[in-house]
């Protein structure tokens, strides 16, 4: 049995091919690669996958099937890692999707599997209880709030786009080329500016980031 | 089976339908004129209840302080709507238009309140005045044709059976009015039926609101229309080339990760990423040709549908005699039309062969598109009715001519000054 298990729900076959492919590549078993919303339905109640990757439109009406199953999936069964998938991205999806605040939360544009370590490293994440927002999303709910984040200088809105992402502080630092010690006076920095509470872990943190950005957007 | 979709009376000219030829005089031409004298005649006798009307509506002023005179004022609102009714009828029927018809509204609960509403609406007023001039100016001018028809005969019989000298010499000057009357009816009753539009308010001003309200709806429809088209090329774009674009991005990274443990399996994959790439232009061509073909573009609308033409698996014969280039909006939505009724020949029709001609007329551009098909194509049917809307938009026509069995035609016209 392969460590960890996904379900896939793409309409286009050569995306459905090349996600298989690129899971397969690296040991990640595919269950089910179903092409459409009455297919998924089915093969979410199954429940035999770690976690589910799923495009935004299906058929039959190609608006937000995919998005909707997710939610509802996550109804019954909470936490159930969803890593959703698009041709372009919405950040009012993004507030659904983390709405419940349970995590396990995926929300990248197509584009970004190509970057295939990437991509698989997210899917791990996702599936290990993470949270992963594709940084267009970041800067849409950023760009949409810009009073307040205006305060912050442009490292500090470079850690917060990263730590949205669901990365760590390690990981932060290394992508920065800063110690993982001037991450974290960044991101104290910027829960001070933004009058965020102090939390320890990395889901918690993107949540209270998209929490603050929700609630000023509100 | 002729349906003019999306046409309607071209507004604000009505045809002459007195447009009688002086020559040849023949039976028919006769018989016309003798049915508009027939029609006058009928007109001038309305004249009659004109009157009485209009003796009552004078009576009704001081009869009302007795309380009859309501009642004669009731009698007078019904009957002026009737008489306009009819004189609007007949002159609707001579002009070839509609005429504006205001029925009498407002509350029934009481005579009085119709009344007073009735006072207060110039509408009204005008009804009263056609009424007034049926009494009189239009009674004498729909007279004249039977007047002069009759002059002849009268004086004719009179002189056979008076033998007065007067009536050789009346029945001499009767001739030229016989002529007159050959000459004369149709602008007679024709001047008739204007002066009763003019008074009932058929004015350019009315014309110009009912144009405004056409062109108010063609627009709404047009946005709707753009509004599907943009949503179809998003669709187009999201399935094609952004999914295959997608596709290579993907096989390209797959590639990157197996290059050295699998360098085969990399390579088949980057093939694959090329070809897609082809498939992905190949996509944006097509998109691009759906919203601005480059023949099009490139030769003009006589060029673009020759090249139309050449791709179709059935002969296409193309006679285009156009001016140079008409406004691109108008050479896209007939370009569009052309390949619409094409492609329908092609698949609906089962057509073996498919003409399209074209020709500049005075004031516009008419295409023809036809096909020797099974015919039966319904105008109301999404791809006929998305070229009239589409043509509408330039006050263009679409008619559809298509009897079962066929053969088909398709006339598309829009209005064009050069």
């Amino acid at each position: 049995m392969a460590e960890l298990r996904a379900l896939i729900a793409e309409d286009q076959a050569l995306l459905r091919v090349g996600l298989t492919r690129i899971l397969e590549s690296d040991g990640i078993e595919v269950v089910d690669a179903v092409q459409d919303a009455a297919t998924l339905a089915a093969a979410l109640a199954k429940d035999d996958f770690d976690v589910a990757i799923l495009d935004v439109r299906l058929p039959p009406t190609f608006t937000t099937e995919g998005l909707t199953a997710a939610t509802m999936a996550r109804a019954s069964r909470p936490a159930l890692p969803v890593l959703v998938l698009s041709q372009h991205v919405e950040p009012i999806y993004a507030r659904d999707l983390l709405a419940d605040g349970q995590g396990s939360i995926g929300y990248l544009l197509k584009d970004r599997v190509a970057d295939v370590d990437g991509f698989l490293a997210a899917v791990r994440q996702v599936a290990a209880g993470g949270t992963v927002l594709d940084p267009e999303v970041v800067a849409g709910l950023l760009t949409s709030r810009p009073d307040p984040v205006d305060r912050l200088t442009e490292r500090e809105r470079e850690v917060l786009t990263l730590m949205a992402q669901g990365r760590s502080n390690a990981a932060i630092g290394a992508r920065l080329h800063v110690s993982e010690g001037a991450v974290t006076k960044h991101i104290n920095s910027i829960f001070t500016k933004l009058d965020l509470p102090q939390a320890p872990d990395d889901n918690r943190r993107v949540l209270a980031v998209l929490a603050w950005l929700d609630g000023a957007g509100g | 089976m002729v349906d003019h979709a999306g046409g309607g009376r071209p507004s604000g000219r009505p045809a002459p339908a007195v447009a009688l030829p002086l020559f040849p005089v023949d039976v028919p031409g006769l018989l016309e004129r003798l049915r508009l004298t027939a029609v006058a005649t009928g007109t001038a006798a309305l004249a009659v209840p004109a009157w009485i009307l209009l003796i009552l509506a004078i009576m009704a002023v001081p009869l009302s302080v007795i309380g009859i005179g309501l009642w004669i004022a009731l009698i007078v609102v019904h009957g002026t709507a009737t008489l306009v009714n009819v004189l609007r009828t007949i002159a609707e029927g001579l002009l070839d238009t509609d005429l504006p018809d205001h029925p009498v509204d407002g509350p029934r609960r009481s005579p009085l309140r119709l009344i007073a509403t009735w006072v207060r609406d110039p509408r009204r007023w005008r009804e009263l005045a056609l009424v007034g001039f049926a009494a009189t100016g239009g009674l004498a001018l729909s007279l004249l044709p039977a007047g002069l028809l009759l002059s002849l005969p009268v004086h004719g019989t009179m002189l056979l059976v008076d033998g007065g000298s007067v009536w050789p010499v009346l029945t001499v000057l009767a001739v030229p009015m016989t002529a007159l009357w050959w000459a004369g009816t149709p602008w007679l009753v024709r001047a008739r039926a204007l002066a009763d539009a003019a008074i009932l308010g058929h004015s350019q001003t009315r014309r110009l609101a009912e144009r405004v309200v056409e062109v108010e709806k063609t627009r709404a429809e047009l946005i709707d229309h753009s509004a599907a088209e943009v949503r179809r090329i998003e669709r187009d774009l999201h399935d094609g080339a952004q999914a295959r674009i997608a596709a290579v991005g993907m096989n390209v990274g797959l590639a990157e990760r197996l290059m050295r443990t699998d360098p085969a399996a990399a390579a088949e994959l980057l093939r694959e990423a090329r070809e897609g790439t082809v498939s992905a232009l190949e996509d944006l061509r097509s998109v691009v040709r759906g919203i601005h073909p480059p023949a099009l573009a490139d030769s003009g609308l006589t060029g673009a549908v020759e090249a139309l033409a050449v791709a179709l698996p059935a002969p296409v014969t193309v006679t285009l005699r156009l001016p140079e280039r008409l406004p691109a909006p108008v050479e896209s939505a007939l370009y569009f039309a052309v390949a619409e009724c094409l492609a329908n020949a092609v698949k609906h029709a089962a057509a073996t062969r498919m003409w399209v001609t074209g020709v500049a007329e005075p004031g516009r551009v008419r295409l023809v598109v036809g096909d020797d098909g099974r015919g039966g194509a319904d105008p109301r049917g999404s791809g006929l009715a998305g070229i009239a809307r589409r043509l509408a938009a330039f006050d263009g026509t679409v008619a559809v001519e298509s009897p079962a069995g066929g053969p088909t035609t398709v006339s598309l016209e829009v209005p064009w000054q050069s």
